[in-house]
């Protein structure tokens, strides 16, 4: 027996709470115990009269029977001999679209309710797109309060006439129209022709008992994201998560992304055993054959098809927030088991929910709807959400109040580049850095020309290799020599400038060396894009402070005085700031101080952290 | 697993239980000894196999707990081999608070909400699993899978984070909790079904069997101990009687029964026509009273 999750929409006065409430009485879904509970709130908030009001069922929270509107979403469950059924109910009211959505994520079928007098409305057509968006592919159009227009079938044919016409440019597969009248009963459960004897379709029930919803995931080429490693021990190490699309059996070929490393199947370890083979929507743990570095976020897929892996997307976008999305800031997100930090780049458009029609946007405020294009701070192994919820699907929160501010499905990847998958490299930067007996480290020495850095940094060189560490240093004027020597002074030679180095840095690093670099990297910005690519604890910010007289006072290389004269430009401290680093790891006040005491300083410090490592 | 009718329901609770495990500092499982905690105990084992469940799981004990279930409970830790934390509120013991001389509201209010906070407080638990369901209470189907308390243990209704996909934002400030409920979309009806064909050991006492009882307000209350008191010309008759769900004893009311194996069970509760909260004498206090008690911090 399969369960189907559906939701219902539609506004306060459609019905809908009525028809599921109705829905759960037929199925025998409500017991004597809640019958006598309902039979007695309906005397008190009813809106039936003598008769049952079904709705009370349904709206659970006191303040929503009081006020008689549904403000939340609710799950209802029910049965029938041939499925289970969960039933997302959620608010109609635009400013619920974000409940709606919520229901509609997890949802494989739609049930809109339109109201037999009022026809085809804007609120239709805004359900309608916002269950399109989230993929849902079966829709039935529950025409309601039938009893109301005299069972009338012309009534009933130019609602579905209107109906089809408006759908026509959304992505629904089937849409089957039904007469019904929910607080009646008719056509709910039983196919009824006494009243509609022009009717030959089915029921709602029915319908919801037959509808097949397309499993395209099943379909597909095995993937799953690791959602946790499992390593109780030092002999067992499994990847345990849930399997997003296609199956597995033990033996299969598979390759992790965005790694790009391979391996092979070797057990699906479940409870009490092995198991042969998996499929979408298990929850299992995999052992591969290989000992095989993959984590929490990593996706493991069928090596015949890996899963792409990109950092910047055109995505659909809704906000869920008060505080308006601005584009820029950095929020953090969660996409299938792989948090990262995201911000949105551009607004391509955002949607008018109501008519479809494509607006400019500068931000996005709450409930509302847009195409986007996002940059994550790291490789995201993905798909489009269309081929594949799991890995197409993300939730945005911001980084202050943990909140969760947006929804967003992946369209497809902007930037191919990255798609290209990773050479995977079997001897890693640990195993090199190991190998000498030390932990790879960027040591970035910033601060004012003259301000010593390069001596501090030369000195703690030999300390080091003395030490029998292997080391590296690059320097500003050494690296402009060669590397850099088609950049200038300008803002944006600079940045490229501390890229080039940043990247040089992490290659070195990545050999598993001490690398030393002494720049005036004068701005936080230009220092913040190298810290960020290297690994947390990588990076150590050496702040030689020296101050700006005491630099002109040594002048060892004549800058100071020529930029005084004005024969420099863009000098540093002189007519161009330098932004002190706000909390560098190590931060060195040289003045009344020996260079060979702020090498001591350092060198503690790295032999504590190893120690802490 | 695939083939089955639970795997669906089994491996949605699975990922949720894992996705604790994955992103929690500090998580404990609630454990109550019911039925539901027992279903929830072994997808915790199944999450984790072949390791051990790797957090503790807590019994907040009101000290009205059935003789039975305690039993039980020691019995389970020893035999699954997880940690076992209880707990039980030393002011409730100090003030001889309980369920007859001061009444199910307060003793509620005392031994398990307050108790439960105080518990969470002292070990520092961050996040706390509880094996509610949405089928259970008109107000549980709205709760999240995730769900979100302020500093202090306090349910917003309207702070609820938006639950989308199987997307869990568990990220939290200091001072506040989420409570997590992997079994937020069985019913009753799968609990069982699930019960049986896994073969889960339960408590014996859901299962009829001829016990002590007297009727109160038409329902049958266990003589389970000396402490519950008799009416005058009150006598305790032995009736064949069964419990669908397993309270403090005083609170939690039997139902007469035959149904001695699982099977009977579930063919009884696939044909119940009362709700299994009926036996809950709490649930009775006031329309919205489980929405009341869940904002101050209840279950």
């Amino acid at each position: 027996m399969d369960t189907l999750r559906f939701i219902t929409c539609g506004s306060v006065d459609d019905g809908k709470s009525t028809l599921i409430g109705r829905l759960l009485y037929e199925t025998k879904l409500i017991f004597e115990d809640q019958l006598e509970a309902l039979k007695a709130d309906s005397k008190k908030f009813g809106t039936q009269g003598e008769r049952l009001d079904f709705a009370l069922l349904v709206d659970g929270l006191q303040a929503e029977r009081e006020q008689k509107i549904t403000i939340d979403v609710a799950y209802r469950f029910f049965a029938t001999p041939r499925r289970r059924f969960i039933v997302a109910d959620t608010p109609g009211h635009e400013q619920y679209t974000r409940n709606m959505a919520t229901g509609a994520s997890t949802a494989q079928a739609a049930v809109l309710l339109i109201d037999a007098r009022k026809g085809v409305l804007t609120q239709t057509k805004r359900h309608s797109r916002i269950v399109s968006m989230f993929g849902i592919r079966h829709v039935a159009l529950a025409v309601n309060k039938m009893d109301l227009v005299q069972w009338s079938r012309p009534v009933f044919d130019e609602i579905e006439l209107s109906y089809r016409r408006f759908a026509e440019d959304l992505s629904f597969e089937t849409i089957t129209a039904i007469p019904l009248s929910a607080l009646d009963g008719h056509n709910v459960v039983e196919a009824e022709n006494g009243a509609m004897p022009w009717y030959r379709g089915p029921s709602l029930l029915q319908w919801l008992e037959t509808v097949e919803p397309q499993k395209r995931e099943a379909q597909q080429p095995f993937s799953m994201p690791v959602q946790w490693v499992n390593r109780p021990n030092l002999d067992f190490r499994g990847f345990s998560g849930r399997i997003g699309s296609g199956s597995i059996k033990s033996g299969d070929s598979v390759r992790v992304s965005p790694s790009g490393v391979s391996s092979r199947v070797k057990e699906i370890a479940v409870w009490g055993g092995a198991q042969a083979e998996a499929v979408a929507g298990d929850s299992v743990t995999l052992i591969l054959a290989d000992e095989v570095d993959a984590s929490r976020g990593d996706v493991i897929a069928a090596a015949s098809h890996p899963v792409e892996a990109a950092d910047q997307f055109e995505a659909d976008l809704l906000w869920m927030s008060e505080h308006v999305m601005l584009p820029g800031r950095p929020y953090a997100a969660l996409i299938h088991s792989k948090a990262a930090s995201v911000s949105i780049t551009h607004i391509k458009y955002h949607l008018d929910i109501n008519t479809g029609a494509h607006l400019a946007a500068k931000t996005l405020s709450l409930n509302e709807i847009a195409t986007v294009n996002l940059s994550f701070d790291r490789a995201i192994p993905f798909a489009p959400y269309a081929e594949n919820k799991r890995l197409g699907a993300f939730i945005v929160i911001d980084k202050l109040t943990h909140e969760t501010v947006g929804a967003g499905m992946i369209r497809f990847a902007l930037r191919r580049a990255v798609n290209v998958h990773w050479q995977a490299l079997e001897v890693s930067k640990t195993a090199r850095a190991e190998m000498k007996h030390q932990r790879a480290r960027c040591l970035w020495f910033t601060g004012l020309s003259g301000s010593g850095k390069s001596t501090i940094a030369n000195l703690l060189e030999k300390r080091l290799h003395a030490d029998g560490k292997h080391t590296y240093i690059l320097d500003g004027d050494n690296v402009r020599h060669g590397l850099n020597r088609d950049l200038g002074f300008t803002e944006e030679d600079r940045v490229e400038n501390i890229r080039r180095v940043g990247e040089v840095a992490k290659l070195l690093v990545d050999a598993g060396l001490i690398v030393i670099v002494a720049f005036i990297s004068p701005y936080r910005a230009e220092r913040q894009l190298a810290r960020d690519l290297f690994d947390t604890g990588e990076f150590v910010e050496v702040f030689v402070d020296t101050p700006l007289e005491e630099c002109e006072r040594r002048d060892v290389k004549g800058l100071y005085a020529k930029a005084r004269r004005g024969d420099l430009k863009n000098f540093t401290g002189i007519d161009s700031d330098y932004e002190a680093p706000m909390a560098p790891e190590i931060h060195l006040k040289t003045l009344g101080t020996r260079p060979e005491s702020c090498v001591d300083e350092i060198v503690h410090l790295l032999r504590s952290w190893r120690q802490a490592d | 697993m695939s083939d089955d009718i639970f795997s669906e329901l089994e491996s949605e609770s699975i990922e949720i239980i894992r996705e604790v495990a994955a992103t929690a500092a500090k998580p404990v499982m609630l454990y109550s000894i019911g039925k539901d905690s027992s279903v929830m105990l072994r997808l915790a084992q199944k999450a984790f196999y072949p390791g051990p469940i790797p957090f503790p799981l807590m019994h907040i004990d009101t000290g009205w707990k059935f003789r039975e279930m305690i039993v039980f409970r020691d019995r389970t830790a020893r035999e699954i081999g997880f940690k076992l934390i209880t707990y039980t509120n030393p002011r409730g013991v100090a003030e001889g608070i309980g369920p007859i001389t001061h009444g199910s509201a307060y003793h509620t209010d005392v031994m398990k909400t307050e108790a439960l906070k105080q518990a969470l407080d002292l070990h520092g638990f961050d996040v706390a699993f509880g094996g509610a369901r949405r089928d259970e209470e008109k107000s549980r189907a709205k709760e999240r899978i995730f769900s979100f308390r302020a500093p202090g243990h306090r349910w917003e209704p309207k702070a609820q984070r938006p639950e989308l996909w199987n997307l869990y934002n568990t990220r939290i400030n200091s001072g506040e909790t989420i409570r997590v409920f992997p079994l937020s979309n069985w019913t009753e009806a799968d609990v069982w079904q699930y019960i049986r064909q896994e073969n889960i050991p339960i408590v014996p006492l859901y299962f009829a069997a001829e016990r002590p009882v007297v009727k109160r307000f038409g329902q049958w209350i266990l003589v389970d101990d000396h402490r519950l008191p008799l009416e005058p010309g009150e006598t305790p008759e032995i009736r064949k009687v069964r419990f669908r769900t397993l309270g403090c004893y005083p609170l939690t009311a039997g139902i007469e029964s035959n149904a001695t194996t699982l099977d009977e069970i579930v063919a009884e509760t696939l044909g119940a026509t009362t709700s299994e909260r009926q036996g809950r004498i709490i649930d009775h206090d006031g329309a919205g009273s489980m929405e009341r008690k869940k904002q101050e911090g209840y279950f």
